[in-house]
């Protein structure tokens, strides 16, 4: 997988992990992939619901050490 | 154009008032279709708050000017920024600190009664999750049963009204809140009473509490009286209060019964519950007025905000309590179950003593309603 950029949003509370994601993959091209960092819990369900809204693919999500990751396709 | 900050005491207060609120919901709309603030008067638009990142001109028509606005989201971070969007469109909103999380948390005090020799019996109403826990204090001692893990609230109530917490009971063991009664214990030296065949792996000392055991508080100015009530779990005791109250735990609530499967049993359980509420209940005077451990919805508040009914109220009008046919009542208990509560299994762990998990996890745990009851 070829990621195109990646956003740290580690240790901001909600609704700030989104608001940085949505405006990074205003950066990118359709099909690119934004890798993103974040702590906040709720950013999970958050994320993968925002990505299904705004038409982008969700690739994969992880969880580590208490740091979620994304992979995300702008769509 | 203000954004004001919307205390969860003064949602409270709007429904007990039965005042008018207009709730924007910016959460998910899953967390939104499982949970939310109720209120006879409440009305609610759910949008999440990341489709209003672009702005709030979109919703603008679906929010009355009339009425008084309040923002909710998980945790607050959110409905302050749909708040101020709002109120830069010239509207005035109010956000909840400390989101859904806080409203989980909630406790208010009410008072029930009054017992024997000058005594009382408060009501701990936990709004949000709809738990119930009481405190009943006598000549400068108090007792606290099914206490929440919120155990700096009961503590200093006890201070406020300078009594000193000797006894800690449980009902039964929770599934869909963690028990306070253990940190209490440790900070009060109190002895904590639980039910033997629902302590069998707890990893902790205790006091068994067996059916006919009485415990009084204050110097002999006031009886709890155990009685054993199985059904909602194998363990569950009711207690009667000083001859007025009957605390029914999960087994009777005012409008709905325990359902019996939290514990895993629900087929072997049925019997117990039925034998619980339709002989053990039965032999008690009707002029008791029963306590639960939760309520499940709104309309099961009184005038004052608090959460009772006399016994015989509930023999004839709770659907439960009413059913003749043996067949239908293990139906009604076993079959088309309300989903769980959330995390209960993990929570369950917890009140044994068998896992320690952090507040933060805690909390997420509890998140949700109750869903002890079946209706």
């Amino acid at each position: 997988m070829e990621i195109t950029k990646v956003l740290d949003a580690k240790g901001l509370a909600c609704p700030m992990p989104i608001v940085k994601t949505k405006k990074a993959i205003n950066e990118l091209e359709v099909g690119q992939i934004l890798e993103v960092h974040a702590t906040d819990k709720g950013a999970k369900s958050d994320l993968a619901a925002w990505t299904k809204s705004g038409g982008h693919e969700l690739v994969k999500d992880t969880e580590e050490n208490e740091v979620l990751k994304f992979w995300i396709k702008k769509g | 154009m203000t954004v004001n900050a919307m205390s969860v005491k003064e949602v409270t207060k709007k429904i007990v008032n039965k005042d008018e609120l207009f709730i924007l919901d910016v959460r998910n709309e899953d967390d939104f279709k499982d949970w939310k603030i109720e209120g006879e008067n409440f009305e609610h638009f759910n949008i999440p708050y990341f489709e209003l990142l672009d702005g709030v001109e979109g919703i603008m028509d679906e929010i009355p000017a009339n009425k008084e606005l309040l923002v909710v989201c998980a945790k607050e971070g959110s409905s302050v920024m749909v708040a101020e969007m709002l109120s830069e469109e010239g509207l005035t909103a109010s956000y909840l600190p400390g989101g859904m999380k806080a409203w989980s948390e909630h406790l208010e005090p009410v008072k029930v009664g009054n017992v024997n020799d000058g005594g009382e019996i408060y009501q701990f109403v936990r709004i949000g999750k709809g738990c119930l826990s009481y405190m009943v204090v006598s000549n400068g001692e108090a007792a606290l049963i099914d206490a929440t893990r919120m155990t700096d609230i009961y503590l200093e109530f006890a201070e406020s009204i300078g009594a000193k917490i000797t006894h800690v009971f449980d009902t039964h063991l929770h599934a869909d809140h963690i028990s306070g009664g253990r940190k209490i214990v440790e900070e009060t030296n109190a002895t904590y009473w639980l039910p033997p065949k629902d302590a069998t792996e707890v990893t902790f000392d205790y006091a068994p509490l067996e059916g006919g055991n009485v415990v009084t508080i204050g110097n002999t100015a006031i009886d709890i009286h155990a009685l054993y009530s199985p059904g909602h779990t194998i363990g569950s005791t009711s207690f009667v209060v000083d001859g007025q109250f009957l605390l029914s735990g999960d087994i009777l609530f005012i409008d709905s019964i325990g359902r019996p499967d939290l514990a895993g049993m629900a087929e072997d359980w049925v019997g117990d519950l039925r034998e619980s509420l339709y002989s053990r209940y039965r032999e008690l005077s009707e002029e008791l007025v029963v306590l639960p451990a939760h309520f499940m919805i709104i309309d099961e508040l009184n005038d004052d905000g608090s959460v009772s009914e006399k016994l015989g109220t509930l023999f004839a009008k709770n659907h439960g309590l009413t059913i003749e046919d043996e067949n239908e009542f293990r139906k009604l208990v076993t079959e088309n179950l309300p989903p769980q509560p959330n995390a209960y299994q993990e929570i369950r762990e917890t009140n044994m003593g068998k896992v320690n998990p952090e507040e933060e996890k805690q909390r997420e745990m509890e998140i949700g309603p109750n869903r002890c009851a079946v209706r």
